[in-house]
């Protein structure tokens, strides 16, 4: 995208942008549009490189179980099941004994539960459910950490988290197919906003003026 | 990285050799190399640029892309001398140049007069190592007026009528207010507090040819992109790199401060990226490496002449750790806030700063703030209210009810300088270059617990007034884990009871100076890098003084 386009780009694309402050702002909104163009990039054909095709069967009916599709998308919309593949050779290669070991005990698992069955992913959607709580350990309550960290105790808990990060990501890095996660949680796809940002700071008058109402009152 | 940098010799003898590019190393090299010195500086981290910062979180979240590795410098946790330590992650520190200053939530409080006679006000207090401070409010208040000018903070004086006196206004207004920030505000003002626009080390207009904040969100535990957060690598070390005089090292990490037989340093020991061993030779020394590196890199230099580390005749080098107490509200309200927009405070009250210890029955004061902090990832591990389930529909639902409609409140307060509280070498276990790692032993002062608890109750309050729909927190616990690294290597007059001068001078060896957060003698109410950098300001003029004066390499 050449540098006017892309700066035609976000005079359309920004709501309420006015030129003027996007001249003010030119320098950090290119870096912004910059983001934008990798994004477009980073889209990975679906080609597996760690999981065997009826792993990543597998596994994508646990992630769709852990953030479903109903009204809106799920895990198996944003692609999940790819972002934690790409993951497991890339940031995720401590955990690929996690998935090696933990696919097996999924399989034993559902036959003990289901005689007859082998696949998690031939099971109806209770089925599945009854699977899973079967391997939830709920972490107990406490003070949240400085930082969360995925990459966790058991098969799990590290795929609940593998599911989030890759439904939650900023597109741009192989998770979070186009950006339907952050349409479910409302979060707006662009990096650079302008004030008011919610509807509480909407009318606010501004510091001086909110001093002197509460003066009054 | 800056092509005009001058290339300096190991064997070349430097004026200044400092360890660290972060929050005070990074004002060092700028004053310094500005004031005529040759300067190198060594940062074990690598050297990236806002081309390499991105909101890609699994590189924040997983791969510690900006910060220590827990594989790499593993360390270990207990909570007092006579229990074998374990290991855990104990701290997380910035590791790139411009060190915690590039990744930080940029809270930029002054401290007031009372954090530096606090002492002498309350007197002792049972169970710490409570000490005033060698300087006072009025020495540093010149340098935390020069950190506002010279690294760009957003505020706005006089908005606080607890506010200490300042000599000059914030170089530019502060930051637009979030919705967290009014609902903060008007609860606050119904409860006859005084809220006031957060102070923050981001900029609200472009200046010093960086960019203003474009309110991307992803603030806190990244770099920033456009510039605007005020780190030591984009208001300082470019600085520095101007000069033609100073030099930054990237990947050099230094594990021994060398000395000769007269007791005096002579420069400092790095592995290079490719585990190689330098010497790179200076006039004096200046470490810069944090609360918790610092004392170690001490702990590490010891020889013969100081068998218990360097500079440490006292004994209580890596003593009287402070954290900061702390808790966390999180509130839910019924329209949408959309905080993810933005840095990540923008209303703080300093009501509660000067508690009576008489009326609280403890010790201590803080400060609340008004906050979203999350990303969406760290949202959904985090944010949602406890009972929540962590997977399928109903958590599916929570997520997207949620994340627009919550905000947090931080309490900040104080900790109590106690003589446990350490950063210490491990006897066992080793970081990957083969050396002692960091072994942490902590547990919070009583009183440290009650004002975090106090605090808490004041959040709750405060939601309550605001018609939160939902408010839920975890109240102050011992913690095992820290980001502020406070106090390991006090300033005083009394060599027995600290290290270094009121001019960052160690008491046993002449030219070596520290400066970081070791350096603080209190904790102050939760926000340090604004005084670690007024610090830092005010030891270069210091250091320059005595060097002008001959009294370093005499």
């Amino acid at each position: 995208m050449s540098e006017l386009n892309r700066r035609n780009f976000l005079l359309r694309a920004g709501t309420g942008f006015s030129a003027a402050w996007v001249t003010a702002n030119w320098p950090a909104l290119l870096s912004a549009a910059t983001h934008a163009h990798n994004a477009a990039r980073a889209a990975r054909p679906p080609k597996f490189e760690f999981f065997t095709p009826e792993e990543a069967a597998e596994v994508e009916a646990i992630s769709a179980r852990i953030i479903p599709t109903d009204d809106t998308p799920g895990a198996r919309e944003a692609g999940v099941v790819y972002f934690i593949d790409h993951g497991l050779v890339t940031f995720g290669a401590d955990d690929q004994t996690t998935y090696r070991e933990g696919l097996p005990e999924l399989r034993a698992r559902v036959s003990e539960l289901f005689p007859g069955a082998s696949k998690f992913s031939g099971l109806t959607a209770e089925q599945q459910d009854a699977v899973l709580h079967s391997f939830d350990e709920s972490a107990p309550a406490g003070r949240r950490a400085f930082r969360a960290r995925p990459g966790a105790q058991n098969f799990f808990e590290t795929l609940r988290q593998h599911t989030i990060a890759g439904f939650l990501i900023d597109p741009e890095y192989g998770g979070n197919r186009d950006g339907v996660g952050w349409k479910v949680i409302g979060r707006e796809r662009e990096h650079v906003f302008q004030s008011p940002f919610g509807y509480y700071d909407k009318d606010y008058p501004g510091w001086q003026s909110a001093a002197k109402e509460a003066d009054k009152g | 990285m800056m092509v005009d940098q001058p290339r300096y010799k190991n064997s070349d003898e430097v004026d200044f050799v400092i360890v660290g590019s972060g929050a005070a190393g990074g004002i060092l090299a700028k004053e310094l190399s500005t004031n005529g010195f040759r300067v190198v500086v060594l940062e074990q981290g690598p050297y990236l640029t806002e081309a390499d910062f991105t909101h890609n979180e699994i590189e924040i979240l997983v791969l510690d892309k900006l910060t220590n590795h827990p594989k790499l410098q593993p360390t270990t946790v207990r909570k007092t001398p006579d229990e074998k330590a374990k290991q855990q992650r104990a701290l997380v520190y910035g590791r790139c140049v411009g060190g915690t200053s590039v990744h930080f939530t940029a809270n930029f409080w002054r401290f007031h007069e009372i954090d530096f006679i606090e002492r002498s006000k309350v007197g002792p207090v049972p169970g710490a190592g409570l000490m005033d401070w060698p300087i006072t409010y009025a020495d540093l208040e010149p340098y935390y007026t020069k950190v506002e000018w010279e690294i760009g903070v957003s505020g706005q004086a006089g908005a606080s009528p607890f506010d200490p006196p300042r000599s000059k206004p914030y170089p530019m207004p502060p930051l637009p207010v979030k919705s967290s920030g009014v609902i903060f505000e008007r609860a606050a003002r119904k409860l006859g507090w005084h809220p006031y626009p957060a102070p923050m080390a981001i900029l609200s207009q472009a200046r010093a040819g960086r960019s203003a904040c474009v309110n991307c969100g992803f603030c806190l535990g990244f770099g920033c992109e456009v510039g605007a957060k005020s780190s030591s690598l984009v208001a300082a070390i470019r600085v520095a790199e101007k000069t033609g005089r100073c030099e930054i090292r990237p990947n050099s990490y230094v594990h021994r401060i060398e000395m000769d037989a007269n007791g005096r340093a002579t420069g400092a020991v790095y592995f290079d990226q490719k585990r190689v061993v330098h010497l790179q030779k200076a006039k004096a020394v200046v470490v810069c490496a944090n609360g918790a590196e610092t004392p170690r890199l001490l702990l590490l230099s010891a020889n013969k002449q100081f068998p218990n580390g360097l500079a440490n005749s006292s004994g209580i080098v890596g003593k009287y750790l402070m954290f900061n107490s702390g808790g966390v509200v999180t509130g839910q309200f019924e329209h949408p806030l959309n905080d993810y927009k933005g840095y990540a405070v923008s209303r703080v009250l300093h009501d509660f700063y000067e508690l009576d210890p008489q009326k609280v029955a403890f010790y201590g004061g803080g400060g609340l703030d008004a906050r979203f902090d999350f990303t969406p990832i760290t949202f959904a591990f985090g944010g949602l209210p406890p009972g929540t389930p962590r997977w399928g529909k109903d958590f599916k639902a929570a997520l997207a009810q949620d994340f627009n409609r919550t905000m947090e409140i931080f309490c900040h307060g104080t900790s109590l300088p106690v003589e446990n509280n350490s950063f210490s070498l491990d006897p066992d276990l080793k970081d990957a270059w083969g050396l002692p790692a960091l072994r942490l032993t902590y547990k919070d002062h009583p009183d440290d617990l009650k004002l975090g608890n106090w605090m808490f109750a004041r959040a709750h309050e405060l939601f309550e007034a605001a018609g939160a729909q939902k408010k839920w927190g975890f109240p102050a616990q011992e913690q095992q884990f820290g980001v502020h690294l406070l106090g390991t290597c006090r300033m005083g007059n009394d060599p027995k009871t600290s290290v270094i001068n009121a001019d960052h001078r160690t008491h046993d060896v002449k030219n070596l100076f520290l400066c970081d957060g070791s350096s603080l003698v209190t904790s102050g109410r939760g926000q340090p890098t604004m005084t670690i950098e007024a610090l830092a300001f005010r030891a270069a003029d210091r250091i320059t003084a005595l060097a002008k004066r001959g009294e370093i390499s005499a």
